[in-house]
């Protein structure tokens, strides 16, 4: 059961990236962008990551998606979005498989490195992940969580004046 | 048989490897940023199950700092496409070429 639903999200998700990178109107790419995202969702419930889940269609799903179709809508752009040699897009294709066909080959003989830590199924299971997660980010991780705080705030005001008129 | 790490690191690699194909294809400027949010997406798969069957927190705490960065990216970079477009009437990353305004 669990192997069904692994497989059929990553079909989902492979078929919707595919569909993504080859559709000429960018807004048809971002709808499938949004399949994509949805499908890692569901990867990262069968990962035991509920809030990451959640905030993986909350984030991206919600917040990023709107943003892209936004500016998709507000540019419209023409539609000649592939380059127009065959040759350079052969090309770029091939140099992809070559190095997904290298990272397979390392994946292949890989086994869970280093050491294993204290949150086991019997501990999320107790406690629940949102509350193992809220308690790493808030002791371990308090001051990158706050650069990151800062990091946002900084490309707001960026995107602000990047963006408005003279 | 159960799944184990090598099934979601084989999916976050054709993920990242359609994310990169997708960069170097297109010339659409926006599409582009849209395939570099996948491979981000596809990290993050490769994040969380290292997180998982490492019995580990560390790796969904950086999937958060990876989305944090992800959404100030995409927030700059899409204002930066706004002013390029408003000046130059074109996001064609081939039609993009000088450095001089």
């Amino acid at each position: 059961m669990e192997q069904v639903a692994f497989y059929i999200l990553a079909f989902l998700a492979i078929v919707s990236a595919l569909f993504m990178i080859t559709r000429t109107n960018p807004v048809h790419s971002a709808l499938w962008m949004l399949l994509t995202f949805f499908s890692v969702a569901g990867i990262f419930v069968q990962l035991d990551a509920e809030f990451i889940a959640a905030i993986q269609v909350l984030v991206y799903a919600g917040a990023i998606l709107v943003l892209y179709l936004f500016v998709v809508m507000l540019l419209n752009p023409k539609s000649h979005g592939f380059i127009k040699i065959p040759f350079r897009y052969a090309i770029g294709t091939v140099v992809s498989i070559i190095i997904v066909i290298q990272t397979l080959i390392a994946v292949k003989t890989t086994d869970v490195l280093g050491q294993k830590g204290d949150i086991t199924d019997t501990v999320i299971s107790q406690y629940g992940n949102v509350k193992l997660f809220g308690k790493a980010l808030f002791t371990d991780f308090l001051v990158p969580f706050e650069i990151a705080s800062i990091l946002l705030l900084v490309a707001m005001i960026g995107a602000i004046v990047l963006a408005r008129k003279e | 048989m159960t799944l184990t790490l090598q099934h979601y690191l084989v999916l976050s690699a054709i993920l990242f490897g359609i994310g990169m194909t997708g960069v170097l294809i297109r010339r659409n400027l926006i599409v582009m940023f849209m395939s570099l949010e996948l491979m981000l997406n596809a990290v993050n798969i490769n994040l969380a199950a290292y997180s998982k069957y490492l019995h580990t927190m560390t790796g969904q705490i950086f999937i958060v700092f990876v989305m944090c960065v992800a959404a100030a990216e995409a927030a700059v970079g899409l204002a930066l496409i706004i002013t390029l477009f408003r000046n130059k009437s074109t996001i064609n990353a081939d039609e993009i070429n000088s450095l001089r305004g």
